[in-house]
């Protein structure tokens, strides 16, 4: 059996974005994600997800008063922010409002210059980065005449090039088409398979939850349920409510129901429904 | 006045004459029918928002006509005197509600109808009905634009769109960047003015669950020109040609084809969850079939 490490521990986090009156944008978040996990959070607008995704990165002005948050074994303060950013990366919704380099080559190595790594191994960094992510044919071209996906990989290749434990996705594939949507999340489950990166995805997207190990649903700043897929995705209708679709594989059980076919009642992937399917066809 | 849109040979070559030129669109010929719903579909750069861009002459064709209503547009169309066709066919870009930039909702769905001359009351009234329209409330009026949700924002900018009477809506992914409850209020807004304010509508979409639910037609484009166009119910007949162009199919239609494969026979492919669990209902044991309902 592997050791199970916890790579994130939030304890009773509370926060009120200034000024704000009202209920709070967190309130009382117990959390625990271990290493290697993929963890997708989900939720409606407003909910608190990229509120929550802000403040494992330190990005929140959180005062000891907010609860507590160790990452890597790690407690979050004003002196350890540094480097626990150095073990996060974060990938945003917006592809365009991602780039500093000209090319892209100079773009995933903007974050290595900014640690001041020797020349020769950020050079070794940047074509690893861009071969992981598929892009190293692309490594002289402008970021701004690549696609959408393409965009959003080149994005996670600066962030892979400095070896964070933990990579969160703040939707980023939500402003992508279905061919980009599909080669983002496939990029980040291999990354994930061969670096034992620990995944966050905030997502209102259901292919891109179902990857995940386990998904967190917050409501008004409180996380209201934690499950497996499987689990989440029985909820049916409710799912919309929460930010998610509803899986394919329910909303078709709900139309053989209208037509007065008895369903299973637990979660069945499309697989299991075609499998399903054609063993009632089979006894025909 | 009936709007029908139609394309004669048209081409169109973004900076023709110079070394830089490319040819975006060639021998287009296409009709779209007031009061239809079409959904354009494509591969990116296949030439889809060039060809919208036509149906309100914010590009003229480099050769050939694009007819729409009375109106003829050709190279030689003067761009003068294009407003009254702006004015009629109403033009959503994505994002739009990067666009707004008003103190209030009202002043900027206002803003458009006081542009072409409509007086501040008039346009102010009209502010308040189009709200209504895209199915928000009052009370919002007076809020600024930047205070409202993802969701809430476009369907003002849609709004402003609306305010100025077109009878033909194009639409440019309207519903990307929002999570599935806002693309739902999206869509069923789509479809509520086409049905009940009779507009042709004209959608670009990567969503091919969309194109099954709203429209009544679909265009597919590739590489410049139309590959292909039909009923929904006709294009999405043929799976492996729409998978090999990486434009993909409705859910349903690619899991009933799975079905087919298993056993499953069908007339015709379905498009829709409603559609399929019919076709499935005759082909499934019969106590399995318990409660028999008269849907």
């Amino acid at each position: 059996m592997t050791v199970v490490t916890k790579i994130i521990e939030v304890e009773h986090l509370n926060f009120r974005y200034p000024q704000t009156e009202g209920r709070p944008a967190l309130s009382d978040v117990n959390l625990t994600i271990e290493q290697g996990e993929w963890v997708a959070i989900i939720g409606h607008n407003g909910s608190g997800k990229s509120t929550l995704a802000k403040s494992l990165d330190g990005l929140l002005p959180l005062t000891p008063e907010s609860g507590i948050i160790r990452v890597a074994g790690t407690k979050l303060t004003e002196a350890s922010v540094w480097d626990i950013r150095s073990q996060i990366g974060m990938v945003f919704q917006n592809p365009d409002n991602q780039f500093v380099g000209a090319t892209v080559e100079d773009d995933v190595a903007f974050g290595l210059e900014n640690i001041g790594l020797p020349r020769e191994e950020m050079l070794t960094r940047v074509h690893a980065a861009l071969e992981r992510v598929r892009m190293t044919e692309f490594a002289d071209r402008e970021p701004a005449r690549l696609s959408g996906g393409q965009k959003q990989r080149v994005a996670i290749a600066g962030i892979i090039a400095l070896q964070p434990k933990i990579i969160i996705l703040d939707e980023s594939t939500s402003m992508l088409d279905p061919t980009g949507r599909i080669e983002v999340l496939e990029t980040v489950r291999q990354l994930k398979e061969q670096a034992d990166l620990t995944v966050i995805s905030i997502t209102h997207d259901i292919d891109e939850a179902a990857n995940a190990n386990r998904i967190i649903i917050l409501d008004d700043g409180e996380i209201k349920e934690s499950g497996t897929p499987a689990e989440i995705f029985q909820y049916g209708e409710r799912l919309i409510e929460l930010g998610l679709d509803v899986p394919y594989a329910e909303r078709l059980k709900a139309a053989l129901q209208r037509q007065g076919l008895v369903v299973p009642q637990q979660y069945l992937t499309e697989e299991g429904l075609v499998d399903w399917l054609w063993t009632l066809h089979s006894k025909m | 006045m009936a709007v029908d849109i139609t394309f004669k040979d048209v081409a169109y070559t973004y900076q023709a004459g110079t070394p830089f030129e490319s040819q975006a669109l060639h021998d287009i010929n296409l009709t779209i029918a007031e009061h239809s719903f079409t959904a354009i579909i494509g591969h990116t750069g296949s030439g889809k928002s060039t060809l919208v861009q036509h149906l309100n002459a914010l590009l003229k064709p480099t050769s050939g006509t694009v007819t729409i209503g009375e109106r003829k547009i050709t190279p030689e169309t003067n761009n003068k005197h294009l407003k009254p066709l702006r004015q009629k066919v109403g033009m959503v870009f994505q994002f739009p509600e990067s666009q707004l930039f008003e103190e209030t909702v009202a002043k900027d769905i206002a803003f458009g109808p006081m542009n072409f001359g409509m007086e501040a009351t008039v346009a102010a009234k009209k502010a308040a009905e189009m709200l209504t329209l895209v199915g928000l409330p009052a009370e919002l009026l007076e809020r600024s634009p930047f205070d409202l949700s993802g969701g809430q924002m476009r369907r003002v900018a849609i709004a402003g769109v609306l305010a100025m009477a077109p009878e033909v809506l194009i639409l440019d992914e309207p519903t990307a960047g929002l999570d599935p409850a806002g693309r739902r209020e999206i869509m069923g807004m789509v479809e509520r003015l086409h049905h009940e304010q009779h507009l042709t509508v004209v959608l670009i979409t990567h969503r091919m669950e969309d194109v099954a639910n709203y429209a009544d037609h679909v265009v597919v484009m590739e590489q410049g020109t139309i590959a292909k166009v039909g009923r929904p119910q006709e294009v999405f007949q043929d799976v492996a040609w729409l998978q090999a162009r990486q434009l993909g199919v409705p859910e349903t239609t690619e899991f009933a084809a799975r079905l087919q494969q298993r056993g499953f026979k069908f007339d015709q492919l379905p498009l829709t969850e409603a559609e399929l669990a019919a076709a499935l209902a005759p082909q499934l044991p019969r106590e399995v079939v318990s409660q028999q309902h008269d849907e």
